[in-house]
């Protein structure tokens, strides 16, 4: 099933999807008063982008200085180049130390990896910590949203979940007691397991350091608990300077959920004494993109959720109509990158509003970059076949005037007296909304009547 | 070639022409950081902020808070006769039982409500999340104004680990309701002294 098809699915059950729509709408709201309350939020936005497009175009030299700080830190250092490679490499910490359990807090790119899942079929159990993540875990289910995991999911959906994996009271949905509960459950595992992975926001080149933030304490919980500390980190996650995260962390919650910061900025810059720290860094598609002059800055994106959040067609399909571990306006420029042909129909999952573009704190042009992964879609695989006919018509209609005025008429007259045939026809996108009401006379009509 | 090889060469055919570093900007407003702020960003986000006066009245206020003879540690001798001083552990999960933790921070950051605390204040890495409240001490002219401040304070210094705190450990995954204590302290309490 392709996007649209899945977030028609996802439009059945009207009420969630209003509910999903107005709270991501809501957190967004939230994220304008965050930054609002910063007079030089611009002045941020334009040095964080400034910074990473500096760590893009000398990051082979950044990754060495952190790699040998790192290093004499006592950071033991890994390098993949897929997920394959990375999941082998868990998988050989693991067992070189015999552990069979590991917890794990979150981390979109083991994700994009499918840790879980081949370390499941190894026989090595993994428990998210992330509330969120555990939700949907329990729930045989991926995220949707790289901040808010199970956003979609309503809580007394999440009662009947604690209630079979927990032992809550059947038809519990009290948040209060649903956290409680995983909260005691969570500790005893954390007491236990022996083995903690942990995602990573930035790495430090100047002092090999790597910055996890969590608002839960998950991370924290697990790694200081944990005798081996594994951090997986994509490659693009180093700033030069330690300064930088001054900047870096004044953004990323504001522009996340409107906090002011997270509750934990945890810096790892040494393992505890007697403590295995490794990081791996992935390239996983990275290094590819680098070299797409068009789509290289999406790897300035700190995952703060935010081109998400206000996306009007994200809020109205959900995180998993898109079958990518990064959802929403960021997700569809980073899935074509690994496998265009299977990830053709994302970048056309946008109106092209821009409102991802104006929310961003690194400013990516992410809605430019939607549009260009249409060209180059249709240019080398073609397109799902109502998205084809309809740009057909709107390309024909745009190269021959004649042809313009009569779609114009067409569209209005289909609009006014059978909106359900330009629905499916025309655009998947408007199958689930009120069209808006057609005018009497077109702009053009009515022109060329006063003109006289 | 090795993985790290391929990667770094990859990236190295890849990467665009170099660009600068921005200028970075000049420190904006005060150089000291308002505690009326810090106050009410931190009392906003969950955190309880109190002015004692003097060590006794803290001491008192702690007593009040936390009665009871469940397990309290501290890293400050200073309190000695309120919680356990002469810890020591051979595994972190020992720490699972404590109820109060008591530590000190090197300075607040007024615009986020966040404490700057290392490894060697908090002895072991795990105590400022493993209790079930957290109680900092902080002088309270070490209130800086932003991150921006922070990160120059900090420096280059070393630290093995260190971390922000802001306010008690929270999460809101169940319908965005709001919840305190997910899998760390259920709560902060700061105590600023002169
Ligand atoms: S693309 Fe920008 S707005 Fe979207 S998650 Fe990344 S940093 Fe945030």
């Amino acid at each position: 099933m392709n996007h649209s098809e899945l977030a028609r699915d996802f439009n059945k059950d009207e009420q969630r999807v209003d509910w999903h729509d107005e709270t991501l709408f809501w957190i967004r709201n939230k994220r304008d008063k965050a930054a609002q309350a910063i007079p030089e939020w611009e002045q941020l936005r334009e040095s964080a982008s400034a910074i990473k497009d500096n760590v893009l175009s000398g990051l082979h030299n950044y990754l060495l200085e952190f790699e040998s700080n790192a290093l004499r830190n006592g950071i033991k250092i890994h390098w993949a180049q897929d997920a394959a490679e990375h999941n082998l490499i868990v998988h050989s910490i693991l067992k070189a130390s015999g552990i069979r359990q590991m917890i794990k807090s979150k981390s979109m790119l083991t994700e994009e990896c499918g840790l879980n899942a081949y370390l499941e079929k190894r026989d090595i159990e993994v428990i998210d910590t992330d509330l969120g993540e555990r939700i949907v875990q329990l729930a045989k289910e991926p995220p949707s949203h790289i901040v808010l995991p199970c956003i979609h999911k309503k809580k007394e959906e999440i009662g009947t979940l604690f209630h079979e994996h927990l032992g809550t009271r059947k038809g519990e949905s009290d948040p209060l007691v649903l956290t409680a509960a995983a909260r005691e459950n969570l500790r005893a595992a954390f007491l236990s397991r022996r083995a903690a992975l942990t995602g990573v926001n930035f790495a430090v080149a100047e002092t090999g350091e790597f910055v996890v933030c969590t608002n839960e304490g998950n991370a924290d919980m697990g790694a200081h608990l944990a005798q081996v500390h594994i951090a997986s980190m994509g490659l693009e996650k180093i700033i030069p300077k330690r300064a930088h995260l001054g900047i870096f962390l004044r953004l990323l919650t504001r522009s996340a959920t409107g906090q002011p910061i997270t509750t934990y900025s945890s810096h790892f810059q040494k393992p505890r004494e007697g403590q295995q720290m490794h990081l791996i860094i992935v390239d996983n598609g990275r290094s590819a993109q680098l070299g797409k002059p068009d789509f290289r800055n999406s790897l300035k994106c700190i995952r703060c959720g935010a081109c998400m959040n206000t996306c009007p067609v994200y809020r109205r399909s959900g995180g998993h109509s898109y079958q990518h571990a990064i959802a929403g306006p960021i997700g569809a420029i980073l899935a074509p990158n690994l496998d265009m042909e299977q990830h053709a129909d994302l970048p056309f999952a946008s109106t092209l509003c821009g409102s991802c573009t104006h929310v961003c704190p690194v400013k990516i042009n992410i809605h430019e970059q939607l549009y260009k992964w249409r060209q180059e879609i249709v240019k080398k695989t073609g397109v799902p076949a109502a998205k084809e006919m309809s740009m057909k018509l709107m390309k024909n209609a745009l190269s021959d005037p004649a042809l313009y005025r009569l779609a114009g008429k067409t569209g209005r007259f289909l609009l006014k007296y059978a909106p359900f045939t330009i629905n499916n026809h025309f655009n998947p996108w408007y199958q689930q909304r009120e069209m808006p009401q057609a005018p009497e006379t077109s702009f053009r009509s009515w022109y060329l009547k006063h003109q006289k | 070639m090795k993985s790290r090889e391929k990667i770094l060469s990859r990236i190295l055919e890849h990467q665009p022409e170099s660009t600068a570093l921005p200028f970075s900007p000049e420190i904006q407003g005060n150089e000291t950081g308002s505690l009326q702020i810090f106050t009410e960003v931190l009392t906003k986000i969950g955190g309880h902020v109190y002015q004692p006066g003097n060590l006794n009245i803290m001491k008192d206020q702690i007593r009040g808070l936390f009665p009871g003879k469940s397990r309290k540690i501290t890293t400050l001798s200073l309190f000695s006769d309120l919680a356990d001083t002469g810890w020591t552990i051979q595994s972190p999960s020992e720490l699972k039982d404590v109820e109060v933790a008591i530590i000190g921070a090197h300075f607040g950051v007024a615009e986020n409500g966040a404490l700057w605390i290392t490894e060697d204040q908090m002895k072991q890495r795990v105590v400022p999340f493993i209790c079930q409240h957290l109680v900092l001490l902080l002088e309270k002219k070490e209130i800086l104004s932003d991150m921006k401040q922070a990160y120059s304070r900090i420096g280059d210094s070393t630290y093995g680990f260190g971390t922000f705190i802001s306010g008690p450990s929270k999460t809101a995954d169940i319908e965005q309701s709001l919840v305190l204590g997910a899998h760390g302290p259920k709560s902060l309490h700061v105590f600023l002294l002169d």
